[in-house]
């Protein structure tokens, strides 16, 4: 434990990331941060592999779809919060959006072994809780909260 | 192998084709990549594949393979089931992941539909 | 079993990893989806794909996959030897198409990271 650290300060356990849309090079990294910032506080190996997948497919979807987009990581001591926004073409059915192989694809995005209807259906059911909404020809946002079950409360 | 056998052994549900349990089987692919699909797998096969939407059944009618076996528990698409019954080719849907699928009907007899792929191997 | 002796079983070629063939591994998962991997595939299982772009090295990296085995005779672009190189994940390929690297490995011991997908088998 680093005692220069103000645990009471909140903003210490807020990072926000940005993502440029089209950008394949990049997609993941955000993903690949927020593992070890939480790897690094100790979180449990599983709500790690949970943050980290659900962020994975936002980014995905964010550099196949949006123009750009901010992610926001929130640590406590009994969850990790993941807020994914992006402006872009958002999604007119969210429903049909989120059944399993249904996708709006392309070619190249298919050939790089995304696209086929997974992305938003694994964030559901890797979330402890999952919030969407979305608005045509603006963007969509997520909310995709982990639980902590142990607690980490030295953060 | 008759295609129902291949049902018992990966514990499958039969999506199209239960009229056609009796085609025998001896080989098989495994792809999620559809132009590998359309670039290797052989007629006659068996092709094991997590994409369950109706370009795969129609990858499948232009390879002429014998059946469509879904892994990982996926369920075809309703596109997927309509375009599969038109064009009479059976989908089974299995549990499994690809590697015990694969594994599991590699120990019992079934091989690949080519071994390697070398620069003999495209179809063009 | 050793990541040596997989590429002894799979006649395979080591592109980034000689230094790590003492790795052990017992489960492996093959998909070319990224989607399902990053669903399914679990830490120290070999990871067996046709993909072959930066994506499989980051997806790779995140989930803590042991080795990526590329299948199909697949060759990795540069930039993804690059990166495997960097997060010293090896990466090893061989000319068996999937079905086959998988059905060897399967009769030689190596089993699915997970066997079944269940609803809830996340």
């Amino acid at each position: 434990m680093n005692p220069a650290v103000n645990k009471s300060e909140d903003t210490l356990n807020k990072y926000s990331f940005n993502i440029e849309g089209g950008n394949f090079n990049d997609a993941g990294t955000v993903s690949t941060r927020i593992k070890s910032i939480l790897k690094q506080k100790g979180l449990p190996n599983d709500v790690v592999r949970k943050s980290a997948i659900v962020c994975y497919e936002a980014e995905i979807n964010i550099v196949s779809y949006a123009r750009k987009g901010t992610v926001n990581l929130t640590i406590t001591a009994e969850t990790v919060e993941i807020e994914v926004i992006d402006e872009g073409p958002g999604i007119p059915d969210i429903e049909q959006a989120m059944e399993q192989g249904y996708s709006t694809a392309n070619q190249q995005i298919r050939e790089m072994g995304f696209g086929a209807g997974m992305g938003l259906h694994n964030i559901n059911s890797y979330s402890d809780k999952f919030d969407i909404t979305s608005e045509v020809n603006k963007g969509t946002f997520l909310k995709m909260i982990i639980n902590n079950p142990q607690s980490t409360k030295d953060l | 192998m008759k295609l129902r056998e291949v049902k018992e052994i990966l514990d499958a549900d039969v999506i199209v084709g239960k009229d056609k349990l009796d085609i025998e089987v001896s080989t098989a692919f495994g792809a999620d990549l559809m132009s590998d699909v359309l670039a290797f797998a052989k007629a006659g096969s068996l092709l094991l594949t997590g994409l369950t939407n109706a370009q795969v059944v129609q990858t499948a009618a232009t390879r002429h393979i014998a059946a469509i076996i879904l892994v990982r528990g996926k369920e075809p698409s309703t596109e997927a089931i309509d375009m599969a019954k038109e064009l009479q080719i059976p989908i089974l849907a299995t549990k499994y992941i690809l590697f015990e699928t694969a594994g599991i009907l590699y120990s019992k007899g079934i091989v690949g539909c080519l071994k390697k792929v070398g620069n003999d191997s495209f179809h063009k | 079993m050793k990541l040596s002796e997989i590429k002894e079983i799979l006649n395979a070629d080591v592109i980034v990893g000689e230094d790590k063939l003492d790795i052990e591994v017992k489960t492996a998962f093959g998909a070319d989806l990224m989607s399902d991997v990053l669903a399914f595939a679990k830490a120290g299982s070999l990871l067996l794909t046709g993909l072959t772009n930066t994506q499989v090295v980051r997806i790779a990296n995140v989930l803590d996959i042991a080795a990526i085995i590329l299948v199909r005779g697949k060759k990795p672009p540069v930039e993804t030897i690059s990166m495997a190189r960097n997060l010293q994940i090896p990466i090893l390929t061989t000319k068996y198409i999937l079905f086959e690297t998988a059905g060897r490995l399967y009769s030689k011991g190596i089993v699915g990271c997970l066997e079944k997908v269940e609803p809830g088998s996340e």
